[in-house]
């Protein structure tokens, strides 16, 4: 008996084992050298100095910072939301559609993946340009005048932040929709629910999980978004990996890099933690 | 004074099948009514119109003197019982039940209090803080009944509610549905496919069949003088002869010519012309059975066959025995059991008589029903 749990503990072992290795060579050690590396002071050089210090760590108090952290926060949240917004009645319409309809659906859904995100978000700059369609769409219905600039400021982020992460949040949520039974909403009306509130008290906690994981495919990315604010943003609209970039590729200050990517690893870490907790301990009672 | 519940001519399409054909259908009020026919026969379809979530293309759906064809689900004073009961997964037996109460804003008070009643009605106090995957089918199937009852509807839909579960529970549910019925006193509306259940509930039923009513009556009007050879053959298990009149003997009797069969009399209560060709249908439990000849007064029909198979079944006894071309079900009760009387046995030759009154005359049943009529009944 106790030989035979001994046997399963090692198979069990070595099917984990390639996972854990994957695991440990390309995460666990990197982050553990960025947080390490926050620790160490900047020589001169661009290179990372002898000895240990919290100087570093002391430099997040900077003054800029708070204001780029609160804009991160934000547009991250307000992707989040927006895509939430729009991605459950998508969901719901599609686990409704018929088969053919539904393929269709989940078709031109991720067909915006076969295009390089680059691309896209270039793609937008063309759409957004003071000569581009949209100003000029705009312009004609008198929605904006010629001084407008659309480009170049954190609206124009969280337009194409959420155009990027919208599929995140629709595949998880039509995945949840599909698997719910529709009858239960039959049921709320019979018993008096208005379709509203059939929806709020039946469907929402019905794809529960769909929502949960949504929320963490857009999220973790926003937090750490790079390129978009790049692209079609302005100074006023950096984000934190912005910033990071710059320390890392303008200020060659290394060290300083590190302590913001560990701050960030740290935000992202944490609404996946409660998320886990939450479930783990669902689970359990 | 117009019926409680009323269906007028109401038609129902989804593309180019018609679901329902033009039903007009009037119920009592707390009348035990079931719609009994094989799946796609629209009897669902006309549920869930009554429930409000289908609208009918053509007629009107009244509930108590009101039009509420057009009116959602929930407003109407009608609660239903899904197939799988569709308990909300996420809520406990407690909040599934007070769910009605909670939506109409009653006091959290007087909610408490009625589902306190309603988990006692349904003996379920031990289960009531469990959500509804940790209970059994007919655990389900009463915190179902408890969540449609406690918004005191006037009709309760009952949407084949004893399908999903086991032969041995749904003979208790059965007689639970009754009691509940009984005691609630309101109107009972039934969908099954299931001919016992619908016999041993309702007051009335209505068989349907393609999108119209075949037949409506009370359970034994409708086993015992079935309208169309597809009733007969749906409800209970019957033997069908293809004969044709020969002779109307007089008001009430006639013969009819049956190949390989002596002239069969038979009562003709749809005066029926020489010519004319018709179903006969006999029951199983109709037909008589001796190793003898027997000496028969008139009006009784005798013919000789050969047991092909005998099935004991304790209450009673199957026997398949061939006449001519024609392999007749029959069944005896056994009202008593002599150990010294020779019993029949496979391949005897045994005599089979039936009165002139036990014989059923139908009118021919179209090709594309045979299929349906061998369908098993579950």
């Amino acid at each position: 008996m106790v030989r035979r749990i001994a046997q399963k503990l090692k198979v069990e072992w070595l099917l984990t084992m390639p996972s854990l290795v994957w695991l440990t060579l390309l995460f666990v050690i990197p982050t553990t050298l960025v947080f390490a590396i926050a620790f160490k002071p900047a020589d001169p050089w661009g290179g990372i100095g002898a000895g240990w210090t919290l100087d570093t760590i002391r430099s997040l108090g900077n003054p800029n910072y708070p204001a780029i952290i609160w804009r991160t926060l934000w547009i991250s949240f307000v992707t989040t939301a927006c895509c939430l917004v729009l991605a459950i009645p998508c969901g719901y319409y599609i686990a409704r559609a018929q088969q053919r309809w539904r393929r269709l659906l989940l078709l031109l859904t991720v067909i915006p993946f076969w295009t390089s995100f680059l691309i896209r978000i270039f793609a937008w700059k063309v759409l957004l340009h003071p000569d581009g369609h949209v100003k000029r769409g705009l312009v004609a219905l008198g929605l904006a005048d010629e001084s407008t600039m659309l480009l170049y400021r954190s609206e124009a982020v969280l337009l194409v932040m959420v155009y990027t992460l919208l599929p995140f949040a629709i595949l998880p949520i039509y995945a949840a929709a599909e698997k719910f039974d529709f009858k239960l909403l039959e049921a709320a009306r019979d018993l008096g629910a208005t379709p509203w509130r059939a929806f709020r008290q039946i469907f929402l906690p019905g794809i529960r999980r769909g929502l949960l994981t949504a929320v963490l495919m857009v999220l973790i990315p926003s937090l750490g978004m790079y390129i978009i604010p790049d692209i079609v943003g302005g100074p006023r609209s950096e984000m934190i990996a912005n910033k990071i970039a710059q320390r890392t590729f303008v200020d060659r200050n290394v060290p300083h890099a590190s302590a913001l990517s560990a701050a960030l690893t740290l935000a992202v870490m944490a609404p996946m933690l409660v998320v886990l907790l939450g479930r783990r301990k669902r689970e359990v009672s | 004074m117009a019926d409680f519940l009323q269906f007028n001519e109401v038609t129902k399409h989804y593309g180019s099948l018609t679901a329902v054909n033009g039903v007009s259908l009037n119920i009592k009020r707390g009348e035990f009514f079931s719609l009994l026919g094989p799946s796609g026969c629209g009897k669902t379809t006309l549920l869930r119109m009554l429930a409000g979530f289908e609208r009918p293309d053509k007629g009107r759906v009244m509930l108590d003197g009101e039009d509420i064809t057009e009116r959602p689900p929930n407003k109407r004073k009608v609660n239903t019982i899904f197939q799988n009961y569709a308990l909300f997964p996420h809520l406990t037996v407690r909040d599934n039940i007070a769910f009605g109460l909670r939506v109409a804003h009653v006091a959290e008070a007087t909610i408490k209090q009625q589902v306190d009643e309603m988990i006692d009605l349904i003996q379920l106090g031990a289960h009531a803080h469990k959500k509804p995957h940790q209970i059994s089918g007919g655990q389900k199937q009463r915190v179902a009944i408890a969540r449609a009852l406690i918004n005191k509807p006037e009709v309760l839909l009952l949407d084949e509610p004893l399908a999903a579960l086991d032969l041995k529970l749904r003979q208790r549910m059965l007689l639970e549905l009754d009691q509940i019925h009984d005691q609630v006193g309101i109107t009972f509306l039934y969908v099954t496919h299931d001919q016992g259940e619908a016999m041993s509930l309702s007051d009335r039923i209505a068989v349907m069949h393609e999108g119209r009513i075949e037949q409506l009556g009370t359970p034994a009007e409708i086993y015992e003088t079935p309208h169309s050879s597809f009733v007969a053959a749906f409800i209970g298990d019957t033997n069908f002869f293809d004969g044709r009149v020969e002779t109307v003997v007089d008001k009430d009797y006639c013969q009819l010519r049956i190949d390989g069969f002596p002239s069969v009399i038979c009562y003709n209560d749809k005066r029926k012309q020489p010519q004319d060709l018709v179903h006969l249908s006999v029951r199983p439990e109709k037909f008589r059975l001796s190793l003898e000849q027997p000496s028969l007064p008139p009006q009784h029909n005798l013919v000789e066959g050969t047991v092909q198979e005998v099935v004991y079944l304790g209450s009673q006894t199957k026997y398949l025995v061939n006449v001519q071309d024609y392999s007749l079900a029959i069944t005896q009760q056994h009202s008593r059991f002599l150990l010294d009387q020779r019993p029949i046995k496979w391949e005897d030759r045994v005599w089979v008589w039936w009165h002139a009154d036990d014989g059923y005359m139908l009118d021919r049943y179209r090709e594309q029903d045979e299929a349906l009529l061998e369908m098993p009944a579950h």
